[in-house]
């Protein structure tokens, strides 16, 4: 039973959703909101087990004075502290959790994604090679995209964005095209074997 | 050329990025065919409609996203549309937030609830994104501050997404522009516009081409260009001089790593 039911609710609710998705019969429809409002609900509760585990695991880390277990502190203080804030003090404009989220989380989260520049600025020096003609390709295009998308490209050499566009607009769409289309058919597949019972990974690695 | 200590490069492009912030050249931006068609679409929509506001961002990309934001929603605004925020990423209801705040409560003297609402964050990712197709009101029944959106005057005849006149999704990832294309834009068929980080702008080139989207803004450039467009300097103009510089920086590095690479294999017996 404890595969039976769980194969069995999958099989029903998703052919209901893919049945949704074709018949705009209003009987349908009603039903298929209704899912989707128990699926967000279920989703809103692996908020709560998520927090749950992030206090179990460092919690743990403190205990057993595992390794790096002094960042374990800040982060469960941090997650405490924003909670408390929230709960009590709301989060709207003029609060402590709105002036701590914009002035302290905003800057430390714009600042560690700041840091990928230093770092491709840094890859691109060291491992970067144009070892065979590939490679070369790639590096062509990359330039001449990266030069083509920004302002200082058009005053180097006015046919720059041009060629850019065209980079972007021909080859490019056309490999991209083609990984979405891949991705769509396995998407299409990995879904019916769920709706069947085939795939059953998301039982918990059978 | 391992010798070479990496915090020369750091210092390299700590430079290149900051000098021009402080002492800008001014370098003139150029608007692409994608940036256009998206003012474009937007300033097609009757004054005074409806407009559905997708901010799925967060701090991380607030420095590329939020620019591309506030200038959509300056034209959205100027043209007295009736604005309805919302978010896919638990980060994002404070900058949405914020954008509505500076661009429609200061700039354009728009209220709260009455022109516009920011309906805060919703769990759900795509199954959020079709509810909201379906219905508004059942996905988000109270707004950012916990009012319930049935007493807001902006939510009236604003059932769901076929009810706007247009869809502006600035997107940092997933959940992002392409679930709302699969999942809502294919399905209801609403006038979408996208605006999203520089590097998933590519991904996204086939649905504009294919015209599911009606306009494409990628990253800081595009959101300069919307901002040339809108007539409001930002940001982002204001960082174009720095990217073209880092720009430049990247590609003389590859160039500089590739000559010495070869240079040193050569001597090598």
């Amino acid at each position: 039973m404890k595969k039976e039911v769980p194969l069995l609710i999958t099989a029903i609710f998703g052919s209901f959703m893919v049945i949704d998705y074709f018949v705009p019969h209003p009987s349908v429809s009603a039903v298929g909101e209704t899912l989707q409002q128990w699926a967000i609900i279920v989703i809103s509760f692996s908020y709560v087990l998520g927090v749950a585990n992030i206090a179990r695991v460092n919690g743990e880390k403190i205990s057993k004075r595992s390794r790096d277990w002094p960042f374990a502190i800040p982060l469960l203080m941090g997650l405490a502290f924003m909670l408390g804030v929230g709960i009590f003090g709301g989060i709207g404009e003029r609060t402590l959790f709105n002036d701590f989220f914009l002035y302290a989380y905003t800057p430390m989260s714009g600042t560690m994604f700041s840091l990928l520049a230093f770092f491709i600025a840094s890859a691109a020096f060291r491992s970067f090679r144009v070892r065979t003609l590939e490679a070369g390709l790639l590096a062509v295009a990359a330039v001449i995209v990266m030069l083509g998308r920004v302002p200082v490209g058009a005053e180097i050499w006015d046919k720059l964005p041009g060629i850019a566009d065209w980079i972007n607009n021909v080859p490019q769409m056309a490999a991209k095209r083609a990984i979405l289309i891949g991705a769509a058919l396995g998407a299409i597949s990995t879904g019916l074997k769920i709706i069947l019972g085939l795939e059953r990974n998301y039982l918990g690695g059978e | 050329m391992e010798k070479i200590d990496r915090r020369y490069i750091f210092l390299a492009i700590l430079l290149l990025v900051l000098v021009p912030l402080l002492v800008p050249i001014g370098l003139p931006i150029r608007v692409s065919r994608e940036v256009q068609s998206g003012y474009d679409a937007v300033a097609e929509i009757p004054d005074g409609s409806t407009a559905y506001f997708a901010a799925d961002y967060d701090p991380a990309t607030m420095p590329e996203l939020h620019p591309m934001a506030l200038a959509a929603l300056d034209q959205l605004f100027s043209k007295n549309c009736k604005v309805i925020g919302a978010c896919l990423w638990p980060a994002g209801p404070p900058l949405l937030e914020d954008a509505l705040r500076r661009i429609g409560e200061e700039r354009y003297g728009k209220k709260y609830g009455v022109d516009f609402v920011n309906l805060g964050y919703k769990p759900g990712n795509e199954v959020a994104m079709v509810s909201v197709g379906r219905s508004i009101r059942a996905t988000f029944p109270t707004d950012f501050y916990g009012t319930p959106v049935e007493s807001l005057e902006v939510m009236r005849g604003a059932a769901s997404l076929t009810d706007m006149a247009i869809l502006v999704n600035i997107s940092a990832g997933y959940p992002g522009t392409k679930e709302w294309v699969q999942q809502v834009q294919s399905r209801y068929h609403v006038t979408m516009v996208a605006g999203c980080t520089a590097v998933s702008t590519p991904e996204y080139y086939p649905y504009f081409q294919s015209g599911q989207l009606s306009g494409l803004i990628g990253g800081m450039a595009g959101a300069a260009e919307y901002e040339k467009l809108v007539g409001k300097l930002g940001t982002a103009t204001r960082g174009m001089d720095a990217q073209s510089l880092g720009h430049l920086a990247i590609i003389a590095f590859i160039v500089l790593g590739n000559v010495l690479y070869f240079a040193t294999k050569k001597k090598a017996p």
